[in-house]
């Protein structure tokens, strides 16, 4: 809890940038981070900035063109039924997505780290983050089609019925993302692992002697000194989840389908922003909703680091 | 505050003027030429080739166009026709990029469905100056594909260079298992009511999992085999495959002018009464579900044996007489309807010049020649589409007569008049974006189609106001 506060003995700042005798340092670290910095520069902030632009403007993208409407496109945002609902079913992604996600990726790491030393599992369980997005998604339209994938040929010879995961507007977003939750799990619960790394031994040995249950040890030695990393692999991937596009696009998509059906069932705000843009022509209020979409993240975000009490460990 | 982080500041706010600079380079780049350079390329031209840029998106006619671009070179030494394919999903996002980057092709095959946006967005080269002085006979086309091309303001952005209409696709051994045959379905007739005759053939042609007919009392609904009506895909706004052909046949039209009308008739009882009925034959088992066809496609299921009629457009025709389908078609017109004619769908490709092409003169050149007799034979040839000159279309009935195939289901609505145009709006994909998810909630019996169509109407007519 009080790891946060300056130790006494650390002298006072001279400048921004440290003490006199880090200034070497600091010129070095400017020519080694300039390349990143140009990058930065080109690739994000001038794009975000010209994107804010454009956000106060009727951009055409086909004619590449547009005339400053001041705040037109804020106030239609307000109005506009479909932007709310794309958010209610971002929303609704983003909370299956997650909770089963980091559920099962917190399971496997522990198991990971209690129960295996096999780097080939670990690799395995890597591998489903390694495929693209788009190939991923594919081989899911394929294998949960309703009338030639092989879940659905596997389900028949229990005597169940045909289902349609993707082309029923209740089940196409959990469908969608269950396929996240299987790409992402490994990787996340990697990350998760890592965090257990951090954890003494002697903390378990202890409670080991003490006579405690695994399931006591991970409730109470566990959870707790894991918050920390749980914090920060929590506020990536839920950023992530709000962010996601290609799976739907792909997946409702692909084969000549609409994109984010069925009845706009899984039409993320992402791919709302992509419609306005491309299909309707309208980049200006295409970036209105991304604005408004970079807003949204940025106070998710904050509130997590918040809440979670990020920075502070209860290992002290 | 230290000299570095000035510094730094410094260097972030240059690399960003430098950034912004070097943007508008590329734009004085781009527009240079094309207002400098023309005079020169038209001297240089008997030295050095001006290479054309043409994008098509079908690649089953791609070869066919490859030899008319043959011949076009060998008549015009000094132009140089490069042809790149695209599938048709990759191929409006390279449009489209290709205008908003000041690039993209010199000539492309361009669509009913999207020409008026990019009209509206000044990136298409008006041909009539050109047409005028070449004297090109626009009444040589079948009736009504020239106007397809021409706006409200007189400009003519593309010439005629194929067509197509719709008609049934058959599965011959379940039509013949069904003690039936395509005569059956020549005469056939449809309402919205009771489906007429024609509801009465696809009820025979459905199958359940016992082997049950769909006019047997048996017919079990949830345990489909063989559906009698596939679907070749989603409704959408204008169901160019799949609705429009029934709605037409009442009487149905889309817009109230058509091309470049101001209001959609999205509200009318036939088209309501029309929808309802798919809805119905779904619910009943007789039309394959809406779910089953949006993943993979009915053609998927088309050729998967799970439907045993289906109607879709005459450029797929290579796609069920080839290997791709593993059993025997045949063609069947579409029903009567209750206006007492046949309806399909007239749909028409043409070639349109992008504004951004710095050889305008030579890709009009290339545009004629595609519009004309000499390169449409050559497209009859590969009997892939039907060329939009009347004679250029003879030869590819007879190529693919001589193939022993009938495509005559086709060309009746043509031979009768019973074609009705492609609606033309200048927002056809927010339209397609209203109704499509519409059409999705009514075929899966969630709403009501009058009430939900109703609501529809009002959107578009809010988006075509506008």
């Amino acid at each position: 809890m009080t790891s946060t506060a300056a130790p006494a003995q650390v002298p006072r700042r001279r400048s921004l940038f440290g003490t006199a005798s880090l200034h070497g340092g600091w010129r070095s670290a400017f020519w080694f981070l300039l390349p990143a910095l140009v990058g930065f520069v080109a690739f994000y902030l001038y794009p975000a900035l010209r994107g804010l632009y454009i956000s106060f403007t009727d951009w055409n993208l086909i004619a590449n063109q547009g005339s400053w409407v001041g705040t037109d496109n804020y106030e239609r945002l307000f109005d506009d039924r479909q932007v709310w609902e794309s958010l209610k079913i971002t929303f609704k992604y983003t909370v299956i997505n997650i909770a089963s996600q980091t559920i099962l990726a917190v399971i496997i790491a522990v198991l990971m780290d209690r129960l295996t030393k096999s780097v080939t599992i670990r690799g395995i369980l890597l591998l489903p983050w390694l495929i693209p997005n788009v190939i991923v998604a594919l081989l899911w339209v394929w294998m949960l089609d309703g009338n030639l994938g092989i879940v659905n040929d596997f389900l028949g010879l229990f005597g169940m019925d045909p289902v349609r995961f993707f082309t029923d507007t209740g089940k196409v977003i959990p469908s969608l993302a269950g396929i996240n939750t299987w790409r992402h799990m490994g990787y996340t619960a990697l990350l998760i692992f890592a965090g257990l790394q951090t954890i003494p031994r002697s903390l378990y040995e202890a409670a080991a002697v003490d006579g405690a249950s695994e399931r006591q040890m991970f409730r109470d030695i566990t959870i707790p000194l894991l918050r920390p990393i749980l914090a920060l692999v929590l506020v990536i991937t839920i950023v992530g989840s709000l962010q996601v596009f290609d799976t739907v696009f792909v997946a409702t998509g692909g084969f000549g389908g609409q994109p984010g059906g069925p009845a706009n069932a899984s039409r993320v705000i992402y791919l709302y922003i992509y419609q306005n843009a491309f299909d309707f022509n309208q980049l200006g209020y295409a970036a209105t909703i991304s604005v408004l979409l970079v807003a949204i993240l940025l106070t998710v975000t904050y509130l997590q680091l918040k809440l979670l009490r990020a920075g502070e460990s209860d290992l002290a | 505050m230290s000299k570095a982080l000035w510094r730094l500041l410094a260097v972030l706010f240059a690399c960003t003027l430098i950034a912004a600079a070097c943007g508008g380079d590329d734009d004085a780049d781009a527009d240079a030429p094309a207002a400098t350079e023309a005079p020169s390329d038209s001297d240089d031209m008997a030295d050095e080739a001006v290479s054309i840029e043409y994008w098509l998106w079908d690649g089953n006619q791609q070869p066919y166009y490859e030899q008319c671009a043959a011949d076009f070179e060998a008549a015009n030494p000094g132009i140089d026709v490069e042809i790149t394919q695209f599938g048709w999903g990759d191929y409006w996002t390279n449009v489209t990029a290709g205008f908003a980057s000041g690039s993209g092709p010199d000539v492309f095959t361009d669509h009913l469905a999207r020409y008026p946006e990019f009209v509206a967005s000044g990136v298409l080269v008006p041909l009539n100056d050109f047409v005028d002085r070449d004297g090109v006979d626009t009444g040589a086309y079948f009736p009504g594909l020239a106007e397809l091309w021409v706006d409200n303001n007189g400009n003519r952005y593309g010439l005629p260079k194929d067509f197509d209409t719709i008609a049934l696709v058959m599965n011959a051994a379940h039509v013949a298992d069904a003690g039936l045959s395509a005569a059956d379905f020549a005469g056939a007739e449809w309402n919205p009511d009771d489906g007429g005759s024609f509801g009465e053939l696809i009820r025979r042609l459905s199958v359940d999992a016992n082997g049950n007919t769909g006019d047997s009392p048996d017919f079990d609904p949830d345990n489909v085999e063989v559906y009698g009506l596939g679907l070749e895909g989603n409704f959408g706004a204008f169901g160019q495959t799949t609705f429009s052909a029934f709605a037409a046949s009442t009487g149905f039209e889309f817009l109230d002018v058509n091309p470049f009308g101001d209001s959609a008739n999205y509200d009318d009882p036939r088209l309501a009464a029309t929808i309802d009925w798919f809805a119905r034959m779904i619910e009943a088992g007789y039309v394959v579900p809406i779910e089953d066809v949006e993943s993979l496609g009915g053609t998927t299921v088309f050729q998967n044996g799970s439907a045993a009629v289906m109607a879709d457009g005459s450029w797929k025709i290579g796609t069920y007489v080839g290997a791709d389908t593993p059993f025997d078609v045949e063609f069947a017109p579409l029903p009567i309807g209750p206006s007492g004619s046949r309806a399909s769908m007239f749909n028409g490709l043409a070639d349109s010049i992008n504004t951004n092409s710095e050889h305008q003169e030579e890709a009009w050149q290339w545009v004629k020649h595609m519009a004309s007799a000499e390169c449409q034979n050559v497209i009859g040839e590969g009997a892939v589409v039907f060329p939009a000159i009347p004679s250029a279309a003879d030869i590819a009935i007879a190529a693919h007569q001589s193939n022993g195939v009938d495509v005559t289901a086709f060309t009746v609505h043509v031979d009768e008049g019973t074609t009705f145009l492609f609606p033309i709006t200048d927002s056809a994909s927010q339209i397609e974006a209203i109704v499509g998810p519409a059409m999705q909630e009514i075929l899966r019996g969630q709403v009501e189609a009058a009430e939900r169509l109703s609501q529809v109407s009002d959107e578009v007519n809010a988006v075509l106001g506008s």
